[in-house]
């Protein structure tokens, strides 16, 4: 088992560098001016000479790859270039480990700026999953217990109406409908934690944790409802209903544990997804959260920021598969580890 | 054993409903499994009713050129008369009348059934080339994983652990101002909208080709035990006769059925990058622009709003539930 931990995680780290380079190279392998890009599309011929210098531009990709990936372990000084710290040491910014980089657009270090958006972000997700987890287990085992009924179809049919109407509409048709013309809910903006206590922050992402949830339930719907399926027709069910156990005892007990240990992986999977940010929906709603400052960003040709966020959700996304990969054998005994 | 069934069943061809083949009085009529997996399909009246509606919007798709051509739908002139002092169209229901069907665009005044009939063309044609990238790179490197096994399996294995790290929207938005760059002045492709279709289709294709890999790959792993292949090897058939001669003829039920599910997840990425601003852009309807265009009325103009989304909405559910038709039609196995 540690051992199975152990090696998981080397090849992880090994996956989480592969990606950071294949990022840095298809950002600077492009024919475009990078310093231009990262200082921003205003910039004067000057100012992008000495970005260029700064941010370390001048150097080629692998070194100032490898520059990335020692400041991620030991952290590193802003402006990349000593000479230029030296002649201007009032310019110079610390970016301690793990360092992801420096928004010369933004005058802040990329931790600075994810800092300020993950937590956001992160209760976006954790509002949502929770939303798209209870709607669409419990959806999903009614459909199941009711299979081929109208119910059934009805709600497979509904779930998949919801996902097929484009993410964006929804949010701005719950926007300007739901929460403005008939004000049957609050105008969600982002309040948090200490500005607003635990209850206006809850109320106030609801909204836009529906609409992302939404995107979810079909799927979640669909798959709960063919674990339940598949579990219920398994011998040791039959066995539970020969003993004369009632039809809820064997369907809770028996039937969902097997049922939903699959749904673990997914959650976890699509929930390391969403922690990088969820784009459409924190645009909707402008919630400053990870996916719109990759969009600001992108629109700001602020490289740093974006390469600091695609590292970051990437690494999310592999410590999702390595915890997913080894819950699963701890959750499920009849899983072997090779 | 034969299931009993009625001659007028066997002359009506009712399969029975086994799914083996009925017996006439003195003849046993032999049947495909394709035929089996036709008559499945054709008796499951909802994916056929999919079917009809997607075959609906292809011909449509194929149609709106010529029409655009022949002057029988306008999406590009502007109807300013039309328009009341606020940009809004004049009239009930958006200014729906005989000459216009969906209604007037507010703002500029262009036929709303044009714009979305033509912009459907572009939206299909997005969605299928960017298909068909991913199917073609998911598929010869599902065969080669699967058939050549060892460390190009691995090392394959690992590109898609790779690829699905990648965090998909935010890296088509961020890379989009590099890659439409690259694009246009690396490859010379004509800058403006088909610059951006070809960055569209590209970048979903290369994000979007890790699950038919997996799929193709456990199949042939599978298929690569079977006489067939073993005994090609035997008779000296090269590697790529192989792969691509004896097994990926037996593949297309599977690719089929991801390749009708993978057309409306494009259709749906193609609308939400527009609204992100990547993609094509007016004047050059899409489904996914009309619509973002569309975001500045939602409040003034509900059906110009509304028309666009559920188009998507339609398209999306009929080729999920014609690709779930195939599937229960083509592999009665996978009892959902």
């Amino acid at each position: 088992m540690w051992a199975y931990a152990a090696r998981r995680t080397a090849i992880g780290l090994v996956l989480l560098l592969v990606l950071s380079f294949v990022t840095f190279v298809l950002f600077f392998a492009a024919p475009v001016d990078q310093a231009r890009y990262a200082c921003g599309k205003q910039c004067t011929e000057e100012q992008i000479a000495v970005t260029e210098r700064a941010l370390g531009y001048d150097k080629p990709v692998y070194e100032q790859w490898g520059a990335f990936v020692k400041g991620i372990v030991a952290g590193r000084q802003f402006p990349a270039d000593p000479e230029v710290r030296a002649a201007a040491p009032e310019t110079v910014s610390d970016c301690a480990a793990p360092c992801l980089g420096y928004s010369k657009l933004n005058a802040k270090t990329v931790n600075e700026l994810i800092g300020d958006a993950a937590p956001i972000s992160i209760a976006l997700a954790l509002v949502a999953v929770v939303m798209w987890l209870i709607g669409g287990v419990s959806l999903g085992i009614l459909a199941a217990v009711t299979k081929g009924s109208i119910v059934d179809r009805g709600i497979v049919g509904l779930t998949l109406v919801a996902y097929a109407f484009p993410s964006f509409f929804i949010g701005v048709f719950m926007l300007k409908y739901v929460a403005i013309r008939w004000e049957l809910v609050p105008l969600p903006r982002y309040v948090s934690i200490e500005d607003g206590g635990v209850f206006t922050w809850l109320e106030n992402l609801l909204l836009p944790g529906f609409v992302l949830a939404l995107l979810f339930l079909a799927g979640y719907v669909r798959m709960t409802r063919a674990f339940v399926l598949e579990s219920l027709s398994e011998d040791y069910i039959r066995t539970a209903r020969a003993k004369g156990l009632k039809g809820r005892v064997v369907l809770f007990k028996h039937g969902l544990r097997a049922a939903l240990t699959p749904l673990v992986t997914m959650t976890g999977l699509d929930l390391a997804g969403l922690l990088g940010g969820a784009i459409i929906t924190e645009s909707v709603f402008a919630y400053p959260g990870l996916g719109l400052l990759t969009v600001q960003a992108s629109n700001a040709w602020d490289l740093p920021t974006i390469i600091g966020v695609v590292v970051l959700a990437g690494a999310f996304v592999i410590v999702a598969n390595i915890i997913v990969d080894i819950a699963y054998a701890f959750i499920d005994p009849r899983v072997r580890l090779g | 054993m034969t299931a009993p069934s009625s001659d007028l069943d066997s002359h009506l061809g009712v399969p029975a409903e086994t799914g083996e083949p009925s017996e006439a009085p003195g003849a046993v009529v032999s049947r495909s499994p394709l035929q089996l997996a036709a008559r499945r399909f054709l008796k499951d009246k909802l994916s056929m009713a999919s079917l009809i509606v997607v075959l609906l919007f292809f011909i449509a798709a194929v149609v709106a050129p010529f029409a655009v051509k022949f002057g029988w739908i306008d999406p590009l002139s502007s109807n300013q008369d039309l328009l009341d002092e606020f940009g809004l169209p004049i009239g009930d229901w958006g200014g729906i009348s005989g000459d216009h069907w969906l209604g007037i665009e507010p703002g500029i005044g262009r036929d709303a059934l044009a714009r979305l009939w033509y912009g459907t063309t572009f939206s299909l044609a997005i969605a299928i080339s960017a298909t068909i990238v991913a199917m073609v790179i998911g598929v010869v490197a599902g065969i080669v994983s699967g058939a050549a096994g060892g460390w190009v399996d691995v090392i394959i294995g690992r590109i898609i652990d790779l690829t699905l790290a990648f965090p998909q929207t935010l890296m088509l938005l961020a890379l989009s101002s590099v890659g439409l760059a690259f694009i246009h002045q690396t490859l010379g492709v004509p800058n403006g909208n088909p610059t951006a279709a070809v960055y569209v289709i590209v970048v979903l294709g290369l994000f979007g080709w890790t699950g038919i890999a997996r799929i193709v790959r456990g199949q042939v792993l599978s298929l690569r035990e079977r006489e067939f292949v073993q005994a090609a090897q035997m008779i000296g058939a090269s590697r790529r006769r192989i792969y691509f001669k004896e097994i990926l003829p037996n593949l297309w039920a599977p690719i089929l059925v991801t390749f009708t599910l993978m057309m409306p997840a494009f259709v749906s990425a193609e609308a939400a990058l527009s609204f992100l601003g990547v993609g094509i852009s007016a004047p050059t309807p899409t489904l996914g622009n009309v619509l973002t265009d569309a975001l500045r009325y939602a409040d003034s103009a509900f059906l110009y709003f509304f028309i666009p989304a559920f188009m998507i909405a339609t398209l999306v559910v009929c080729f999920n539930l014609l690709g779930d038709g195939l599937r229960d039609a083509l592999d009665p196995k996978a009892d959902r």
